[in-house]
């Protein structure tokens, strides 16, 4: 066995290969409702996550105010919040003891049934759903404008307290609204960037994988090539020499980091290309491109989900360095990166400006990382014990 | 095996000149020039003028980019803008730098790493092995910065402020009055300014080398030879550190090569924060100033560590692991 070399500028992850393990039936039509669940929240973050990036371009439009969107949003989640607890309630009241709902014995759903015992993963679900709650109802809870600067002299450095909950930082801004608004910044990021690299990922592999030869080389020539270059230095170089806004950053960010994916799907439709399914397929006469979307990459997105969970996860991670070094958002916006950053020039006097907004980072990053750990444990029939 | 290692070295050169040419071709038609520093109403645009001819960014690109070639092919670098001093003289300086930080947090790595991953896999399902999981996946998620400046804020700000035994310094490399220690004292003051970084540097990957461990072992704990020699009535320890480890480090011996890119890409952070003038600053810095040579000279020197990384852990695989030598 010759070992290629498999080069990551994160750590490389336990991943085993799961090439023919849970191919062979399409997904179309098979039941599951809690990876159907996870799914939905990953695509509604998404959507989510494109509106706030588009929310400044939005309320530029002439006639319509800048707080009036946010608020209603975050009132209309506090609703869709109430509502969903009251269904929930109400249909698990009404369900007759000891009688479970009949499970249907797909892929999917013996996943969901393995996810749903995974206690470290749920958490990191319900971590996940609750930052999605934060995120939108932002407005109601942060109790300051996370741009307001506070009287100089009076309310700059104050420590934690009642009213200031994590203290203030230098310009007298309150360390807490800011740290929830930067939320929606980094998981916004998290979102679009993997979102992007994910779809190249699979696109890249999957041609890869299907067409063979002199394509394959080329496509894997290139992902070597990108790999044999650390993720940070490289974004580095790109992002430094240009102007640095959230835009480039989300971009740039998702060009970069689509390697892994393209090797896990292209392992995967090396193997898929070969099955009855595809053979049948073709022999019905139709073209490479229709198999490719309808037949092939259908069957790899197990793995797929897993990766784009776990990426999240480190996008965060990489967009928290990147703001930390002044490449990343630009401050006045708060993002978490450039919060801990401007924590570190008065580290002894007031360590809680650093502290917070990392704590948020780490929490965030563990949920995606519990997430995407249980995700691989359930949809890979090796890991399930 | 030397035919094999041959053929490496040489896939992997139009690698290395692929991404170079990548990086050369975005920082060139980047918008900024090495010479915006010293515009100023002072200085009149025949200067600069004169300046943009005297490092050669007055030719069309194309040239530009046959020279850096031709020059890099004899093994020359060239001038760095920003320090006006030859890169070949620059880089051993800086390389040796990170080499140290790389090379102490490489041990803690695997150190802590593998005797985590080890205690685990012993005790599969126990409370230790749940705290010890959640432990890692918590380091593991954590941003490298942010433990940097926890670590300085309290073993180096607390531990100073409360007059605390142990003392690590903030930042830099020596203390003041370096050249005038003996050379043991010169070891100590180094070993006391790399504590702080290369712990910063390295806790995340030894979460991630625990996690590994952890699987590796599980995997070979199971199998009959294990069965058999508890069943011989070794003890324990010869058991698990003699039989089984030696079969569980088989992939984490790849892994040594393939961490290498993440601790470069950590370094940045790390010898940005800790004030360690290695490679990671070195190429912050030249990107800042639009130092050209100096970008391509350390990128260079990146991406041939990390294609050697590769090429380490695949012959350490070889050599590790009898079962794939015979093809």
């Amino acid at each position: 066995m010759r070992a290629s070399p498999n080069v990551e500028s994160t750590p490389p992850e336990p991943m085993p290969d799961t090439a023919g393990s849970m191919a062979g039936n399409t997904v179309a039509g098979s039941g599951g409702t809690l990876t159907r669940v996870i799914g939905l929240a990953l695509a509604w973050g998404l959507a989510g996550s494109l509106v706030f990036l588009s929310l400044s371009r939005i309320q530029a439009i002439p006639g319509m105010r800048r707080v009036s969107v946010d608020y209603y949003l975050a009132v209309a989640t506090l609703v869709a919040v109430v509502v969903g607890t009251a269904w929930w309630t109400v249909r698990t009241l009404r369900r007759p003891v000891g009688q479970r709902p009949r499970h249907g014995d797909s892929q999917w759903s013996i996943a969901g049934r393995h996810f749903k015992k995974n206690r470290l993963a749920m958490a990191g679900l319900a971590v996940m759903i609750l930052l999605y709650v934060i995120t939108l109802i932002t407005p109601l809870i942060a109790p300051f404008d996370p741009a307001e600067q506070g009287n100089i002299i009076l309310s700059r450095y104050l420590p934690p307290s009642g009213e200031h909950l994590m203290g203030t930082d230098k310009f007298g801004r309150d360390i807490f609204s800011r740290v929830l608004y930067g939320a929606r910044i980094s998981l916004t990021i998290g979102f679009i960037a993997v979102a992007i690299s994910i779809t190249l990922g699979t696109l890249i592999g999957a041609f890869a994988g299907y067409f063979g030869g002199i394509v394959d080389g080329i496509l894997m020539r290139f992902t070597d090539m990108m790999l044999s270059f650390p993720r940070l230095v490289l974004l580095i170089v790109v992002i430094a020499l240009f102007e640095p806004n959230i835009y480039l950053v989300v971009i740039v960010l998702g060009l970069t980091g689509w390697m892994g994916t393209a090797r896990l799907v292209r392992g995967e439709v090396l193997s898929l290309r070969e099955r009855e399914f595809v053979q049948a397929a073709r022999a019905l006469g139709m073209g490479d491109w229709r198999i490719i979307f309808r037949h092939v990459i259908p069957n790899t997105m197990a793995p797929v989900i897993v990766s784009a969970t776990l990426g999240i996860g480190q996008t965060i991670l990489t967009e928290a360095s990147l703001s930390f070094l002044g490449l990343g958002v630009q401050p006045p916006t708060p993002s978490w990166g450039n919060m801990v950053s401007d924590g570190r020039d008065a580290l002894i006097n007031a360590w809680w400006i650093a502290t917070f907004p990392g704590i948020a980072i780490v929490i965030t990053v563990v949920a995606f990382n519990l997430l995407g750990d249980g995700l691989r444990d359930a949809l890979d029939p090796r890991l399930r014990t | 095996m030397i035919g094999y290692l041959a053929k490496r070295i040489l896939g992997a050169i139009p690698l290395l000149l692929g991404i170079l040419t990548i990086i050369f071709f975005i920082i060139h038609l980047a918008p900024g020039d090495p010479t915006a520093r010293f515009v100023s109403p002072n200085v009149s645009p025949q200067v600069i003028e004169q300046m943009r001819r005297n490092l050669g960014l007055d030719q069309p690109l194309h040239i530009q980019y046959v020279k850096w070639l031709w020059s890099f092919i004899r093994g020359d670098f060239g001038y760095s803008f920003g320090q006006m001093r030859p890169i070949n003289e620059i880089l051993p300086e800086v390389l040796w730098n990170t080499v140290q930080l790389t090379f102490v947090s490489l041990v803690v790595i695997f150190a802590v790493g593998m005797l985590i991953g080890i205690v685990q896999a012993v005790r599969q399902y126990s409370i230790a092995d749940n705290v010890l999981t959640f432990v890692a996946l918590f380091f593991y998620s954590m941003p490298s910065f942010w433990f940097a400046l926890m670590l300085i804020l309290i073993f180096s700000l607390k531990a100073n402020q409360s007059g605390w035994f142990f003392q690590f310094p903030a930042s830099g490399m020596t203390d003041v009055g370096y050249e005038f220690m003996g050379t043991g004292e010169k070891i100590m003051d180094r070993i006391r300014h790399l504590v702080l970084p290369a712990t910063a540097l390295g806790i995340g990957s030894a979460a991630g080398v625990a996690r590994y461990m952890r699987g590796s072992m599980l995997e070979v704990i199971h199998q009959d030879f294990i069965r058999t020699a508890r069943a011989k009535g070794l003890s324990e320890r010869t058991v698990v550190f003699k039989h089984a480890l030696r079969n569980a480090l088989i992939p984490i011996i790849t892994l040594l090569g393939l961490y290498l890119p993440f601790l470069l890409s950590g370094a940045v952070l790390v010898e940005t924060i800790f004030g360690w003038p290695g490679m990671g600053r070195a190429i912050v810095d030249a990107i800042l100033q639009r130092d050209y040579p100096m970008v391509m000279a350390t990128s260079f020197v990146i991406a041939a560590i990390v294609v050697m990384g590769n090429l380490l852990s695949d012959v350490l695989y070889a050599v590790v692991d009898p079962r794939i030598r015979t093809e």
